[in-house]
C-alpha cells in the first residue's frame, strides 16, 4: 500500500513540474509526505531532517549547519491523493549562521474535494546565511480544498530569504496565506506569491514584513490573476522600523472574468525618519497596449490574454 | 494598397485628425511627416484599428476592402500591423516568446540579427529593463517576424544611436526589398530620404504629398516656422497647394 501511494504521489509530483529522481538520489535532502504518514525521508551531510507524526498530519524539522552550503535543493513533497483528508503539518527550519539551503516544496492534491492542508512553519535564519523557500501547489479541477500556510520568520543579520510561493495548476479552492517576516539589519527578504484563481476560488494573502535592523531591505511581490467567479485579497504590510530601512509592496491583480472580485489593501509604514516604504497597486483588467500589441501580431483576444498572463505568473 | 478616405476623428470634443485623405501604393515606403502633436501616432492607431481611435468619419480600404470597423486582430490577420512609438513592456514575457507569439517557427535568431542585436537577448524579458532603443528593435524585429504586408513604423528610429541609424534604415529597405509596403513615420531627415512618396501633416491635416524632397522643403518653409501646431496659418500657406 504504502508503496503504491509513494509511486501514485511522485507520478503527480512528475507531473506537476518536480524531479522525481529526487526520492531515490542519496545526495539529495528530502522528506515526502502524504496525508500523516512519512513516506521517504533522506539527509545529507550537514543537514538534519526529521520527522515525527501526530494526529492528521507530521511535524517535520529541518535544519541546516553552521557554513555548511547545501548543493542540491532539499526538496520536500506533501501531499493527499484521496478525495477527501485532512493534512497538518508543522514545520520548523533552522538555518544556522552563514549556511546557505534552498527548499523545493511541492504540494498535490490532484484529487481534492473535501481536503484540508494547513500548514504551520517556524523558521529561523542566522546571521550571514542564505535560504530560499519554494513552494508550488498542484490541484485538481474540483476545487475541494482548503490550504492555510502560516509563517513567522526571522531573517538575521545580513542574511538572504526569499520565499516563492505559486499556485498555477488547477483550482485553488479557498487559500488563506498569513506570513510574517521580522528582518534584521541590512538583510534582504522577498516575498513573492504567484496565484491564478478560476471558478469559485477563494484567495486571500496576508504578508507582513517587519524592518527592525538598520538597513534591512524587502519586497513583497504579488501577482494574480482572477478568472470565472475568483475572489482575491492581498494584504501586503510593511514597516520600517530602523534608519535606512528600505521595503517595498508590488500587487498587480488581474481580472478576467466579468464576476471576478479583487482588492488590494498595501499598508506601510514608518517609524524611523531614515526609514523609506513605498507601495504601487495595479488592479484591472489585462493591460491594453500589451493586448493591442499582440493582436496587431495577429493573436485573437484569448491567445493575447493567456500570453500576457503566462508572463505574469512566471 | 492602402487608401484613406475623409477620415475625421475627435478625441474629447477636439478634432485630432480632419478630413484625411491619402494612398499608400503596394511596395512603397511612404512617410508622413509633421510636427508633435499633429495628428500621426493617431493616424497610425486608426489604420490599426485601435480600441480607442475608431474614426468618426471617412473610411479605411486594405486591399479594395472597407477595413473600417475590422477588429485589430482581424486587420493584422490581413497583414497589417503596428510598430508602437513606445512600446509596451511585458512582465515575464522573453523576447524569444515575444518574437514567437503568433509565428512559432519564426528565425528569431536572424531576426534579432537583422536589427542589430544578438542572440542573448532572446532569454531576457520585453519588460522596462530594456533600454528604450533595444525595445525599438526588437519592435522591429516584432514586426518583421509577422511577415505582414503592411507594417507602420511610428517613430521606429528614435531612441536608436547615430551610430545605428544607417542599420536601421536599411532594414527598412531591405522590408521594402521583400515586398512589405512600409507607412514610415519619423523626425529623420535621413530615414525621411529612404522613403518613395511623403505627406507633411499639420493640426490633423494632410498639408502635402510628394517626393520627400518636396515635403521637406515645404516643411522647412512652412511648419519649423510655426508656432502653432494645432492652428494653421492657411492664409500663408494655402497658396502652396
Ligand atoms: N486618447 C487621447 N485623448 C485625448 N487626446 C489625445 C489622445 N490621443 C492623442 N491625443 C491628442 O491628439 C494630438 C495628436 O497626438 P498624436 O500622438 O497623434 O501626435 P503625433 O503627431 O504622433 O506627435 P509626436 O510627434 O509627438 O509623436 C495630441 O494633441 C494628443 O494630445
Ligand atoms: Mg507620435
Amino acid at each position: 500500500m504504502i508503496s503504491n501511494e509513494f509511486e501514485q504521489l511522485l507520478s503527480i509530483y512528475e507531473k506537476a513540474g518536480g524531479n522525481k529522481d529526487a526520492f531515490s538520489d542519496k545526495g539529495i535532502a528530502n522528506l515526502l509526505i502524504h496525508g500523516d504518514k512519512v513516506l521517504n525521508v533522506n539527509d545529507v551531510e550537514g543537514v538534519i531532517l526529521k520527522s515525527e507524526q501526530k494526529k492528521d498530519g507530521v511535524i517535520a524539522h529541518l535544519s541546516v549547519g553552521k557554513d555548511v552550503r547545501v548543493k542540491n535543493p532539499i526538496h520536500l513533497c506533501f501531499g493527499i491523493l484521496s478525495r477527501e483528508g485532512r493534512q497538518e503539518i508543522g514545520v520548523n527550519i533552522f538555518i544556522e549562521d552563514g549556511a546557505e539551503a534552498e527548499v523545493l516544496a511541492h504540494c498535490v492534491f490532484p484529487n481534492a474535494v473535501k481536503v484540508l492542508h494547513k500548514m504551520d512553519a517556524n523558521i529561523k535564519i542566522g546571521n550571514d546565511a542564505k535560504f530560499r523557500y519554494q513552494e508550488r501547489h498542484y490541484h485538481g479541477e474540483f476545487g475541494g480544498i482548503k490550504v492555510i500556510p502560516n509563517a513567522k520568520v526571522s531573517v538575521g543579520k545580513e542574511s538572504i530569504y526569499e520565499n516563492i510561493f505559486s499556485l498555477l495548476k488547477g483550482k485553488v479552492g479557498f487559500l488563506d496565506f498569513n506570513y510574517e517576516v521580522n528582518c534584521s539589519g541590512r538583510s534582504i527578504t522577498n516575498m513573492i506569491a504567484k496565484i491564478y484563481g478560476k471558478g469559485e476560488d477563494e484567495i486571500r494573502i496576508k504578508e507582513k514584513v517587519n524592518l527592525n535592523g538598520e538597513g534591512a531591505r524587502s519586497l513583497i511581490k504579488t501577482r494574480v490573476v482572477l478568472k470565472d467567479k475568483a475572489r482575491a485579497e492581498v494584504i501586503g504590510e510593511t514597516y520600517g522600523n530602523a534608519p535606512y530601512a528600505r521595503g517595498h509592496v508590488d500587487c498587480v491583480e488581474i481580472l478576467n472574468g466579468k464576476e471576478a472580485l479583487a482588492k488590494a489593501i498595501p499598508i506601510v509604514s514608518v517609524k524611523d525618519e531614515k526609514a523609506k516604504v513605498t507601495h504601487e497597486a495595479a488592479i484591472g483588467s489585462v493591460d491594453k497596449k500589451q493586448m493591442e500589441t499582440l493582436m496587431a501580431r495577429g493573436l485573437e483576444e484569448e491567445e493575447a490574454i493567456d500570453t500576457i498572463v503566462k508572463g505574469i505568473l512566471r | 494598397m492602402l487608401k484613406i478616405e475623409n477620415l475625421t476623428l475627435k478625441k474629447d470634443s477636439r478634432q485630432i485628425l480632419e478630413k484625411v485623405n491619402l494612398t499608400v501604393e503596394k511596395g512603397e515606403i511612404y512617410a508622413l511627416l509633421g510636427r508633435n502633436g499633429t495628428g500621426k501616432t493617431t493616424l497610425a492607431y486608426a489604420i490599426m484599428g485601435c480600441n480607442d481611435y475608431q474614426p468618426n468619419e471617412g473610411k479605411i480600404i486594405f486591399e479594395g476592402k472597407e477595413i473600417t470597423h475590422l477588429s485589430i486582430s482581424k486587420r493584422a490577420k490581413l497583414g497589417i500591423t503596428l510598430a508602437w512609438q513606445k512600446p509596451a513592456g511585458f512582465e515575464g514575457l522573453t523576447v524569444g516568446e515575444y518574437l514567437r507569439c503568433k509565428n512559432k517557427n519564426a528565425n528569431v535568431h536572424s531576426l534579432l540579427s537583422v536589427v542589430g542585436l544578438s542572440s542573448d537577448y532572446l532569454n531576457r524579458t520585453v519588460d522596462d529593463k530594456l533600454s528604450g532603443g533595444e525595445r525599438k528593435r526588437i519592435e522591429l524585429a516584432s514586426v518583421m517576424a509577422m511577415k505582414p504586408k503592411l507594417a507602420i513604423l511610428d517613430e521606429i528610429d528614435s531612441g536608436i544611436d547615430a551610430p545605428s541609424l544607417p542599420f536601421i534604415r536599411k532594414t527598412i529597405q531591405k522590408m521594402r526589398a521583400d515586398g512589405i509596403t512600409v507607412f514610415l513615420i519619423s523626425h529623420s531627415e535621413a530615414t525621411l530620404n529612404i522613403s518613395d512618396r511623403a505627406s507633411l501633416i499639420g493640426a490633423g491635416r494632410i498639408l502635402k504629398t510628394a517626393s520627400p524632397k518636396i515635403v521637406k522643403e515645404f516643411f522647412v518653409k512652412h511648419c519649423k516656422k510655426c508656432s502653432h501646431l494645432y492652428k494653421i496659418n492657411w492664409e500663408r500657406i494655402k497658396y502652396d497647394f
